[in-house]
């Protein structure tokens, strides 16, 4: 028997597969499949801080710290180095989440303001780091990165592949790549979530005294889920800094971090889809409103304040219950 | 053999204010066991000192002979200890069976990547720990709401959901606070039963509750704390017709 939270994670992969491989029909040049692409990964970056904020209820200001970390190892190693992509990612991934069960052990006793201070300092030295170590990062002019290889096979935004006899240039190919890495990216949360795991994070944010009775060594399940963001976040950084094929020490900086927080509550926390969503909304308005550029922060500023007044669950969860609620009234109307 | 609960001197203060003074008594396994006193004496203090949620000033508490002084509360709910609570601390962020199979947390073995890749032997876990959980819902009486959020349950459902979690540990002993509180008769005759059918099961209860009758009618022992001190302890019986106790709590 399915239980309700499984038919639930069914429905949503299938809602966002579905969305994910129709909405090439409505992309007619390679700006709008980039900017999928670029959707894509952040939205999978998303998925992973939403684990910790939104099921775990704890902050990370600092996550691009940990994007830009998985980033630049990608960027040194496969520039630098000669190595291959996915080794970089991988590697870099490990080394992500050594430093994350590093720093968090200490920090997540924090709670609250003090916890957000913390990973906002973390961001910020990261930042620092990639700015100053010039030998290796190319300080602040930034670096370039190879295109992405597997076994000697390339996949770059110039190339062109064909897939099942279909012709494909770069962009499609990339952002082919992208969906199903962000279909992976929520289908490993989802299941994270729906796990003993995944109740001894979520009981930390309902009620960590009741989490301790019974046994939920909680110190240990922050500093897991913590890790598991960081490795998220370093693993999409690798893949952004080939996407991107140049990178700057903005990847790990606060503007990101803020972005990425701005996205998980306003997509809903503790909604998966929700935070795909926030992400799309997120990197979208950047292009609708382009005349206003230098009004962006601002933008994000308001759009964080407004959200937290008005929808404090955020987008996706107040609109599913909007319709949830117009649907009973229509039933209730008809008996 | 010792007890499997021992006391012995128990202090704990706030600031100036002592909550607990001198407190000692010791529960035998499968006694239900009763803590009364007028509201401000120290009972839930005492709860959370046995608990392990706070630390004794002064004073010991042995688990099965083992002193619990530098146990943390999960480590208490490894050797058999499990409660509920007075303000209830339930997850509203959850349905009502997941509350519940997160009581059974320490009884399931999964690691990251059994999780990550939902392999086969985790999901015959959680359908074992799935039925557990509902058969313990059955138990307490709220059957009918498996699947439902919990933020969505009234209060006298949220009140037993609680002590479905605490048994779903398989504990040792459980500790309750005050579960009657703001139910009705109807609900507190129906809690007693449930009482009845934890102790009979062999697992011992440490109660704290105002409703005597309810204290009364179940109780082997009973404690009775007064502004933080032992005032009596003894059998119903012997707590009925104590003059010590008659003047400060009973009223005669």
């Amino acid at each position: 028997m399915l239980n309700r939270f499984m038919q639930m994670r069914l429905r949503d992969l299938v809602i966002l597969a579905v969305i994910l491989f129709a909405l090439p029909l409505f992309l007619n040049n390679p700006f709008y499949y980039d900017l999928a692409t670029q959707m894509a990964i952040i939205a999978a970056t998303v998925v992973g801080l939403n684990l910790l904020v939104g099921f775990a209820g704890q902050i990370s200001l600092g996550h691009a710290g940990f994007f830009g970390l998985g980033a630049y190892f990608t960027g040194i190693m496969t520039s630098n180095y000669g190595w291959s992509s996915v080794p970089a990612l991988v590697v870099g991934a490990i080394l992500v989440g050594i430093i994350a069960w590093i720093v968090g052990r200490p920090i997540l006793r924090l709670k609250g303001h003090y916890l957000s201070m913390a990973t906002l300092a973390v961001g910020f030295i990261i930042a620092i780091i990639l700015n100053n170590e010039r030998a290796l990062t190319g300080g602040p002019d930034g670096m370039p990165v190879p295109a992405f290889t597997v076994f000697g096979w390339e996949l770059s935004p110039f190339g062109s592949y064909n897939l099942l006899g279909m012709e494909l240039n770069g962009s499609e190919a990339w952002y082919l790549f992208a969906a199903v890495v962000l279909l992976v990216a929520v289908w490993l949360a989802q299941n994270l979530i729906d796990s003993p795991i995944g109740r001894a994070l979520r009981s930390v944010h309902g009620s960590e005294v009741a989490a301790r009775v019974v046994g939920v060594d909680t110190a240990r399940y922050k500093s897991l889920v913590f890790v598991v963001s960081a490795i998220y976040a370093s693993a999409m950084g690798s893949l952004y800094a080939h996407f991107q094929g140049f990178i700057t020490p903005a990847v790990a900086g606060f503007d990101f971090s803020i972005l990425f927080i701005t996205m998980v509550v306003l997509g809903g926390m503790g909604s998966t889809m929700g935070v795909i969503l926030g992400a799309v909304v997120l990197k979208l308005l950047p292009q609708v409103l382009a005349d206003f550029q230098e009004l962006e922060t601002v933008m994000f500023g308001a759009i964080l304040m407004l959200t937290m007044i008005f929808m404090p669950k955020g987008l996706l969860p107040t609109i599913q219950m909007a319709v949830g609620k117009r649907m009973k009234k229509k039933a209730g109307g008809q008996a | 053999m010792s007890a499997l609960i021992e006391v012995k001197g128990l202090d704990k203060a706030f600031g100036g204010v002592h909550a607990v003074e001198g407190v000692s008594f010791s529960v035998e396994a499968g006694q239900v066991y009763s803590v009364i006193g007028p509201n401000g004496a120290g009972k839930t203090t005492l709860f959370n000192l046995i608990s392990g949620l706070y630390t004794p000033t002064k004073g010991e508490i042995r688990l099965k002979g083992e002193s619990t002084a530098k146990l943390e509360p999960n480590q208490l709910a490894e050797r058999g200890m499990c409660r509920t609570f007075q303000q209830m601390q339930i997850c509203m962020n959850m349905s009502a069976i997941e509350n519940v199979m997160l009581g059974r947390h320490l009884k399931l073995r999964s690691n990251l990547f059994t999780t990550l890749f939902r392999l086969p032997s985790l999901l015959r876990d959680e359908k074992a720990c799935r039925e557990r959980a509902a058969e313990l819902m059955e138990f307490v009486g709220c059957g009918d709401y498996l699947d439902t959020e919990a933020s969505a349950m009234s209060y006298g459902a949220l009140k037993r959901l609680e002590i479905a979690r605490a048994l779903a540990a398989d504990p040792k002993v459980i500790l309750l606070d005050e579960p009657a509180a703001g139910l009705n008769a109807v609900e507190t005759a129906a809690l007693e039963k449930l009482i009845r059918k934890i102790a009979d099961q062999g697992t011992t209860v440490m109660l704290v509750e105002h409703d005597m009758k309810l204290v009364m009618g179940i109780s082997d022992r009973l404690l009775v704390l007064n502004y933080g001190r032992v005032l009596a302890e003894g059998t119903p019986e012997e707590i009925r017709n104590n003059p010590d106790v008659i003047a400060a709590y009973l009223g005669g």
